[in-house]
């Protein structure tokens, strides 16, 4: 592809103050996720996944180095450019769903439009649209706590996608599910990705990371692997 | 705020019924409390100006008593007694005085007629001045003059009871009535304040009274008011009453038996002082509680705000921006303190209402009202005072990045 990458990480460097000393998390990583791509970042608890994820979502700062995104420098931006930010290019997925416990199903894949000021009726028409994509229509009006794990990560999954981002960032999307649900998940991923969203994985499990297109490895805040899955 | 923002405010005050209704009531309570105090205080205070409202509150009582203490070579234990003279000379000398009068009374009811009418009424002398020592309010006709003392008119002036019995409602001016056996021309009807039992009474001119009655020119009472004058002022005029009094009837000007000197001025200046310190008092209380209320509310936002660390990072991740974190918390925060503090508001007055409307009349406590005024501006402070309390932990909340808050269970 000749388009200038999506993500771009220049060095970037992340240390943790704990105490008195300092973890650094995150050691002179570079990287490059093109448009489209379907990437998995792996590594062991405490080798920098979760961290980079965070950086990449904006959801955490970082020390040194430069990350652009979408042509868009990312850096000591304030709270408010980090929420739009947020809200209009990135979709997340947590491993723990993050789905309000008092809102329902239809609710909480609508409440990203919430921010962005859309219509209570607009945003819950959008809302269900997606909730049919993903097959758990029926489930709409359900509260988080009536659903099984892989229903609550669909819903997640429909609240990431709902404003239309360029990014999709899921962590340990598949740590609270069974196997099967698991590779339902993945291959719901994979589906849209298909459709040109550009998604980012981070996992411990090898065979998950194997579903993806591309695994790249962290070992102690370094890439030490990139390649082809 | 749109409709929408007030939907998903109402959602997460009712999420939690229990916090909210014990953050409310907490407000209500200190509200109602402060309301109730408030109209207390008032009740009180109207209830002793009540008391007071009878008769003249700058007014100075003199009356004879028995000398206490050896003087001149006097015995202590000696009566003394009043004369017109008296009063003349307590008239020119004592600077100050606005009003004054004497008092002769007719010891016990006496047998009053009109026709086939009777009655037994208390008669009272007096002089002119006597109707603004007692706030006497004429219903009819006049009060005693100045002729009727020099000419020793008998003419009597009615409380609005006698005329009820003697004359069922027909107009009594001009008519005859009997003072055991005495014919009296009415020539006016009064009204007092002070209660049932001055309206059961009669004056006459004190010098018909002296005359018919035997009295001489004896006095019973000498009673002044002092205008305005301040309390230093009154005892001032009490002291000069005693040294002329002293010196007329040859006793010790140390001698506070032989006679008795009340000066009103300086009780009522006492008794407003005490409410000076009552409404103090309901100060420091009212904002106690109100103190308290504020502190409830600040507890329980905190709590609230703590409580919804992680939906607030789940919030953010999906792009909310702090400013919308903030602010939701406040709204909540304004609108639970702002309708419980209605709610108390609106509870307090009733309950002022239902009191001031069923308490039997009595001397301590009259119309307890609200300064509804206050009781609003004290609803807003708590309101404003909630606001601020939510607003601390709302901004430490929504700096707090999405991850931490997430990581939060």
């Amino acid at each position: 592809m000749n388009d200038p990458p999506l993500i771009t990480l220049d060095r970037v460097n992340k240390s943790y103050r704990m105490g008195a000393s300092t973890l650094h998390v995150l050691k002179d990583v570079d990287l490059a996720v093109g448009r489209g791509a379907f990437v998995s970042i792996m590594g062991s608890s405490g080798s920098g996944k979760s961290t980079l994820l965070n950086v990449l979502g904006i959801l955490d700062d970082y020390d040194s180095g430069s990350y652009t995104l979408d042509g868009t420098p990312i850096r000591e931006l304030s709270e408010r450019r980090a929420a739009r930010y947020r809200n209009r290019f990135i979709g997340f997925v947590f491993q723990s769903f993050n789905l309000l416990a008092f809102k329902t199903a239809l609710e909480n894949v609508a409440l990203p439009l919430y921010y962005q000021g859309v219509s209570r009726r607009e945003r819950n028409r959008i809302a269900f649209s997606y909730l049919e994509r993903l097959d758990i229509a029926d489930r709409a009006e359900h509260l988080p706590s009536e659903l099984s794990g892989g229903q609550k990560q669909r819903v997640a999954l429909a609240r990431a996608l709902i404003t239309q981002p360029k990014l999709i960032l899921a962590d340990e999307p598949t740590g609270a599910l069974d196997t099967d649900t698991s590779y339902r998940l993945m291959e719901l991923l994979r589906e849209i990705n298909a459709e040109g969203i550009t998604i980012v994985v981070v996992t411990h499990e090898k065979d998950i990371a194997e579903r993806t297109q591309r695994i790249i490895r962290l070992r102690d805040g370094r890439v030490v692997e990139d390649a082809a899955a | 705020m749109s409709f929408d923002g007030l939907r998903e405010l109402f959602d997460t005050v009712n999420r939690n019924r229990l916090r909210t209704a014990l953050t409310a009531l907490s407000v209500a309570w200190g509200i109602f409390m402060l309301v109730i105090l408030l109209a207390a205080g008032t009740g009180l205070e109207r209830g002793v100006a009540h008391n007071f409202r009878d008769d003249a509150v700058n007014s100075i009582w003199i009356r004879p008593g028995k000398t206490s203490l050896p003087h001149a070579g006097h015995t202590p234990g000696r009566s003394v007694q009043f004369t017109n003279d008296d009063m003349a000379a307590v008239s020119r000398s004592v600077s100050g005085i606005e009003h004054i009068t004497g008092r002769f009374y007719l010891w016990g009811e006496y047998f009053v007629s009109y026709g086939q009418e009777h009655g037994s009424f208390d008669i009272r002398g007096c002089h002119p001045d006597h109707r603004y020592l007692e706030k006497t309010l004429m219903l009819a006709g006049r009060f005693i003059d100045d002729l009727d003392i020099e000419k020793r008119r008998k003419v009597a002036v009615i409380g609005p009871e006698v005329r009820t019995a003697l004359f069922k409602g027909k107009d009594p001016l001009g008519e005859y009535v009997k003072i055991r056996g005495v014919n009296y021309r009415v020539v006016g009807v009064f009204e007092d304040e002070g209660g049932q039992n001055e309206l059961r009474k009669i004056y006459i001119p004190i010098s018909t009274a002296q005359l018919v009655y035997h009295g001489a020119d004896r006095l019973h009472h000498i009673m002044y008011t002092v205008g305005d004058a301040s309390t230093e002022a009154s005892e001032r005029m009490v002291a000069e009453t005693r040294a002329l009094l002293a010196r007329r009837h040859d006793f010790s000007p140390q001698d506070r038996r032989a006679v008795n000197i009340q000066n009103n001025l300086q009780e009522f200046q006492r008794i407003k002082q005490i409410f000076d310190w009552i409404r103090a008092f309901v100060w420091i209380v009212g904002i106690g509680t109100i103190f308290a209320g504020v502190v409830g509310v600040s507890n329980i936002m905190l709590i609230s705000v703590q409580e919804r660390t992680k939906e607030i990072g789940i919030r953010k991740a999906i792009g909310a921006t702090p400013w919308s974190i903030v602010s939701s918390i406040l709204q909540e925060a304004v609108l639970v303190t702002s309708a419980a503090g209605y709610s108390g508001l609106v509870a307090g007055v009733a309950l002022v209402e239902f009191v001031s409307k069923t308490i039997p009349e009595n001397d301590y406590v009259r119309n307890p009202e609200v300064d509804l005024r206050m009781a609003l501006v004290a609803t807003f402070i708590l309101v404003a005072c909630g606001a601020l309390a939510g607003l601390v932990p709302a901004v430490r909340a929504a700096r707090v990045k999405p991850v931490v808050a997430m990581r939060e269970e």
